[in-house]
Formats: C-alpha cells, sequence, structure tokens
C-alpha cells in the first residue's frame, strides 16, 4: 500500500471491480459456449464425410480396409450386376441401384414437379388471400406425414385400386405387388408440398408491377402467369424443382415398403426395383457380419447417394445466385 | 384497323377461354393433391376401423393380430423425443443465438450458414450412418470381448453406461438431433431476426451485457417462433424411420425403455429413469415398418394401418400445440 490517500471506499470498489471481471468473463464464455454450438453444424459434416470415406474409399486403420480398397472404382461403376450376396460371383456394379433410384425419381418429378408448380401459380396468381391461407398450411400436412405412411398407402392403396385397376385390367400390362410406379408415386406425392411452396415464394415475390404492365398490355391472367411471372420466377422454380428432386433421390421408407427389394436393370414401371437407399436399409436391417465386403458397399452406396444429393444442393444454390433476377 | 371486329371478338375470347382453362388446370392440381391427402387419411381410417381400442394402446406386439398393440413402440417415441428435444433444443437455440446476435459476417459464418443450408438436404439415411458408426459402434473403439461399461457412481445410485453405446435410445436420439439441428438452427434464427433491433439497442442502451440483453429481451420476444420450429422439427422427428433403423431400433420388443409403463413408476423408482437412455427400445414408424412387412395380411393391412393412426394422432397433437402457441403470441406481441 504506497498510495498516500487510500480510496475512502476500497472494499467497496473492489468487489465492484471483481463482479465487472466476472461480469466479462461470463460474457465470454457464454459467447465461446454458443460458438461452439454453431461449430457442432461443421463437425457434423466432417463426420459424415470421414465416416464415408474412411469406409469407402480410403482406411485410415492398417488392420481394416476401405471398399473401393477392395472392389476398383472402375467395377463399380461399369459393372451391370449387383449381386454383394452371392458368395460364389459377386459383382458391385451400381447401375441397378442407380436405375431403380433414377426410375422412380423420375416417376416421383413427372407427378410432383407439374402438379406442385400448378399448385404454387394458383396460389400466387389466382386464390384470394383467405383460401391461401386455408390451403397452405392444408397441403404443409402432405409434407409432414411420415414417410412410412406413404409406402404403406402405395401398398395397399396405390398399387391394388390405382394401377392394377388401369394398368393391368384395362392395359394388359403385368404389375407387380411391389413395384417401382407406386413407389414414385408417393414420392411424387411427397414433394408436390415443398415445390409449391418454394416456388410460390418466388412467384409472390416477382414484382407487381411487372404484372400490371402486363395487363396493361392486354394481356389475359394465362399470358401474364406464363409470359411474365414464371420466367421472372424461373431461377426460384428450377432451384426448388432440384430440391426437391434431391429429396425424392434420397427418401427411404416409402421407396423400401413399395418398390421391393429385387435389384433389377429393367426400366419398366411395373416391376420390383431396388433404389440405393432401400439396399442401405436392406443390408443394414439384414445379419450382414460387420466388416464384411457386401457390410462395406453400404458406405460405398451411401456415398454415392450423398454425392449425388449434395450435387443437387449446390446446382440449386448456384441457380438460385447465378440466374436471379433483381426488380429494384 | 386492319383487322375486322368480329375475328378481334372471337380471338379475344378465345384468349378468355385459355385463361379459364388454365385456372381451372391450376385449380385441379391442388384439389387433387388434397384429394390425396383425403384418400391416404379415409382408407386408413377405414382399414383400422375397429382395431383401435385401449387394449392397442396398452398391450405389447404379439403373435396374434387381436392381441397385438403399440405400448413398447409409444413409450419409445416418447422418450425419444424426449431426450432429441433434451439434446438438439439448446444446441439448436445457441448456435441461432451465436450466428445472429453474436458473430460479425465472415467467412467462417458464412461458411456456417452455406453448410447448414446443405446439411439439411443431406438424406436421413446418411445421419443413420453417421450415427451407426459414431454412437451406436463408436467406431469400433472399444471392440474387446467383453462389453465396455463405463460407471458412474452418482450418490443415490450407480449410472451404467455401456459403450459403444449400441442400439440404445440415446443413440436414437442423438442421431435424430444431429438430423433435425440444421432446421432447429435455421428456424430458430428467422425468429431471432423478426426480433426488432430497437429492443436490443435499448436494452443495451440501459447498460445490460449482451447477455442479459439476450436473455431478458430478445429470447422472450422469439420464444413463439422458436417454439413452434421446435416443435415442428421434433414432429418431423418422431415421424422418422430410416435413420433409426440403421441405428438399430428393435424390430419386436415387449418391455418400455427403463420399464416404466405410468408416472407411478417414475415415483416409486425414480432410478429406472437413469436406466431409460440406455435401454433397447422401439418406436411407433418402426413398429409400423416391421408390421407392414409382416406376411399376415392381418398385420399388414389393419394392425399397421392403426399404428399409423396412432402416430398421426400424436403428429397432429403436436403441430396443433405449435399452431396454437404461435396463434396465442403471435396476437399479443405488437411491435
Amino acid at each position: 500500500m504506497s498510495s498516500a490517500i487510500p480510496p475512502p471506499s476500497q472494499p467497496n470498489d473492489r468487489s465492484l471491480e471483481f463482479r465487472r471481471t466476472w461480469t466479462r468473463t461470463r460474457e465470454q464464455l457464454i459467447k465461446f459456449t454458443l460458438l461452439l454450438c454453431a461449430l457442432l453444424s461443421i463437425l457434423t459434416t466432417v463426420g459424415i464425410l470421414y465416416v464415408l470415406l474412411s469406409n469407402a474409399v480410403y482406411s485410415p486403420n492398417k488392420n481394416t480396409t476401405a471398399f473401393f480398397q477392395e472392389v476398383s472404382a472402375w467395377d463399380f461403376l461399369t459393372d451391370t450386376q449387383w449381386t454383394p450376396q452371392y458368395e460364389q460371383d459377386r459383382h458391385f456394379g451400381i447401375l441397378p441401384l442407380l436405375i431403380g433410384t433414377l426410375k422412380i425419381t423420375g416417376i416421383a418429378a413427372i407427378i410432383g414437379l407439374p402438379i406442385g408448380l400448378a399448385g404454387a401459380v394458383y396460389l400466387s396468381e389466382y386464390a384470394a388471400p383467405r383460401t391461401r391461407n386455408t390451403i397452405k398450411p392444408t397441403l404443409e400436412i402432405l409434407a409432414g406425414i411420415p414417410t412410412v405412411v406413404y409406402g404403406y398407402f402405395a401398398l395397399i392403396f396405390i398399387t391394388p385400386y390405382i394401377l392394377r385397376p388401369i394398368f393391368s385390367d384395362l392395359l394388359g400390362f403385368e404389375v407387380k405387388i411391389f413395384n417401382a410406379a407406386s413407389a414414385g408415386i408417393v414420392v411424387g406425392i411427397m414433394i408436390i408440398p415443398m415445390v409449391s411452396s418454394l416456388s410460390e415464394d418466388v412467384l409472390r415475390s416477382v414484382p407487381r408491377s411487372l404484372r400490371e404492365a402486363g395487363y396493361a398490355l392486354g394481356g389475359t391472367r394465362f399470358d401474364v402467369s406464363t409470359k411474365i411471372v414464371v420466367p421472372a420466377a424461373l431461377s426460384g422454380i428450377i432451384a426448388s424443382f432440384l430440391l426437391a428432386i434431391s429429396r425424392a433421390i434420397g427418401e427411404t421408407m416409402a421407396v423400401t415398403i413399395a418398390a421391393g427389394l429385387y435389384t433389377s436393370t429393367s426400366l419398366s414401371p411395373f416391376e420390383p426395383s431396388q433404389t440405393m437407399t432401400a439396399y442401405i436399409v436392406n443390408v443394414s436391417s439384414g445379419d450382414t457380419p460387420v466388416g464384411s465386403i457386401e457390410y462395406k458397399s453400404l458406405y460405398a452406396v451411401a456415398f454415392t447417394l450423398f454425392l449425388a444429393t449434395l450435387a443437387m444442393n449446390i446446382l440449386s444454390q448456384w441457380v438460385l445466385k447465378r440466374f436471379r433476377e433483381v426488380y429494384q | 384497323m386492319s383487322q375486322p371486329p368480329t375475328e378481334f371478338s372471337s380471338r379475344i375470347s378465345s384468349r378468355h377461354r385459355t385463361s379459364k382453362l388454365f385456372e381451372l388446370f391450376c385449380l385441379g392440381a391442388v384439389l387433387l393433391a388434397l384429394s390425396v391427402l383425403c384418400v391416404l387419411l379415409i382408407s386408413v381410417i377405414y382399414q383400422s376401423w375397429g382395431w383401435i381400442d385401449v387394449d392397442f394402446l396398452t398391450n405389447h406386439h404379439s403373435r396374434k393380430p387381436e392381441d397385438a398393440g403399440i405400448k413398447a413402440a409409444l413409450w419409445g417415441s416418447l422418450w425419444l423425443i424426449i431426450l432429441t428435444g433434451f439434446f438438439s433444443i439448446p444446441i439448436g437455440v445457441g448456435a441461432a443465438l451465436y450466428l445472429e446476435e453474436y458473430s460479425r459476417k465472415n467467412r467462417l459464418t458464412t461458411f456456417i450458414q452455406v453448410n447448414l443450408a446443405n446439411l439439411a438436404g443431406v438424406p436421413s439415411i446418411v445421419y443413420g450412418i453417421l450415427g451407426l458408426t459414431v454412437f451406436a459402434r463408436m467406431f469400433d473403439m472399444f471392440s474387446g470381448e467383453e462389453q465396455t461399461v463405463l460407471t458412474l457412481s452418482l450418490i443415490v445410485t450407480n449410472l451404467s453406461i455401456p459403450l459403444p453405446f449400441g442400439p440404445t435410445l440415446i443413440t436414437g436420439a442423438m442421431t435424430l438431433s444431429l438430423l433435425i439441428l440444421p432446421v432447429v438452427i435455421i428456424s430458430s434464427q428467422e425468429s431471432l431476426r423478426s426480433v426488432p433491433p430497437s429492443l436490443r439497442h435499448a436494452s443495451l442502451a440501459l447498460g445490460a451485457t449482451e447477455w442479459q440483453t439476450i436473455r431478458s429481451q430478445v429470447l422472450p420476444a422469439a420464444l413463439p417462433g422458436i417454439s413452434t420450429g421446435v416443435i415442428l422439427s421434433l414432429s418431423r422427428a418422431i415421424g422418422e424411420t430410416a435413420p433409426l433403423l440403421m441405428v438399430g431400433a428393435a424390430s419386436f420388443i415387449t418391455s418400455t425403455p427403463g420399464g416404466i409403463d405410468g408416472l407411478g413408476d417414475i415415483v416409486t423408482n425414480p432410478g429406472s429413469l437413469l436406466e431409460v437412455p440406455f435401454s433397447k427400445y422401439t418406436c411407433m414408424p418402426m413398429q409400423i415398418y416391421n408390421w407392414v412387412k409382416f406376411a399376415k395380411i392381418e398385420f399388414q393391412e389393419y394392425v399397421a394401418s392403426a399404428g399409423i393412426v396412432v402416430l398421426l394422432g400424436v403428429l397432429l397433437l403436436m403441430n396443433a400445440t405449435a399452431v396454437y402457441i404461435r396463434v396465442r403470441f403471435q396476437n399479443k406481441i405488437q411491435w
């Protein structure tokens, strides 16, 4: 204590000082904890990449090997058979699974994208605000229904009561009980709310003045919608399409239940076909020994699936950014 | 005038007809989607008619379709949601708070944002593989002959944690938490953004620290929006099947997690609460999937549809709560 005149209220000051430091430390601690929460999302991505890469592409552990260290990537991409279950004659060609996925995604896109877009146009251009406010939440219910329910619906209702009477009794195709068409239809229904909700947002963000200019030139609602509003919002619409397709590619349970577990390269929609997601479910719910090549193939398929959906998502963001029309 | 008026009026009427047809087409698309929803609900309820009763809710799975019930799955789903909320709400809201309230716009936060958008698009089954490898098997780090059990002695009781977690509730809950985190974060961010900055400025001007401002001003104002988003994400989690199937929800199980059958069990044996996260479990969508796969037609059609009705009922309850919160609090707060 060298100071000549001690401050009159030293103990008080000190406790104040302490409190100030403590408050500051606490603020920093809280900020740091919250930062850790935010970083967890990056950790999740790193985790996904590490798990997939270390089991599919290159194993960092010397005792184990990854899938592509045993099966060449060339075979994986070019072989036309997928028979991991046969011990004598194993083939790991992703093509049949890819065809299954593309077939179902294609059917889903044919059904879901036009209906979703037409619904979006109706909600944004035609419906009165009150109608919109009732229809929109009702459509979102479709998005909230668990996918396992859609699978059940495809198996119990779509195949026997829709597909069979039309295609089997009327047109003479053979519709199997497990088929790609029923799975594709329900996945298409699933993506309708996604497309209509995302597209409606972009349609509605097209400025009013553009529509009014169209009407002033004598355009009907049809002209204004299809020649002005939809082209102006095209980037957002395409982005929503891509997101919906990505969702359809990754859809699992409905496809597993309705399309069956039979791998085929047939392009017929009425044959059973296994998708990448259904294969993953199939292997993990069976009694495949851990560490076997069949088990590792799960990671290789998952990696392919991950890349496919990631590519769609990135493409969608790119389209949105690159082709966005900016209005003042 | 180069065109006679008659031709002009016939063209304009055909253009109006096209416009009207287009409107009908668009309306038809909406009605088609809505009617699919109706058909789906009606057909499920029709199939389940007579199969849902109190016994269905209080019985375990049985090989006889008349006796089969959804009890284990109902409890499993309940615990799964509680645990998933326990993990995902603090972390999700915390991350949203950091991104909205603390962070400046720099490379890291931009990267986190882009990453979140991409994570939200990753198929749920990939999260299943992540959960399987990281939580259920823990990279095979504990692959000895015997199972490693970590015992923590709490004052009243011991807590035994099996390592790796294996096909237990905590694995499922952690996997689902990772799955819904991006959605929780993004929706929480949106509700934080809708809190007017003037509120923060007023609080800071009165000398409150950043955290005090957040805790007493920003969070309460954003709470209705945040809870709506959280409930909707949790109701997405309750319907998820694929990731849980990967991390090993049991196919058929005749016990509830921790052996808890009702509130009475928690009161008489509170220690059983600690066993809950580490017990084997099944959940409603998983049980429905297993029934659908059954060869017996009664299971495939009727018991499964009864399960679906119960699941949809729980979902409806959660969504109604979310809507109630939104309506109840939205009208109250006026800036």
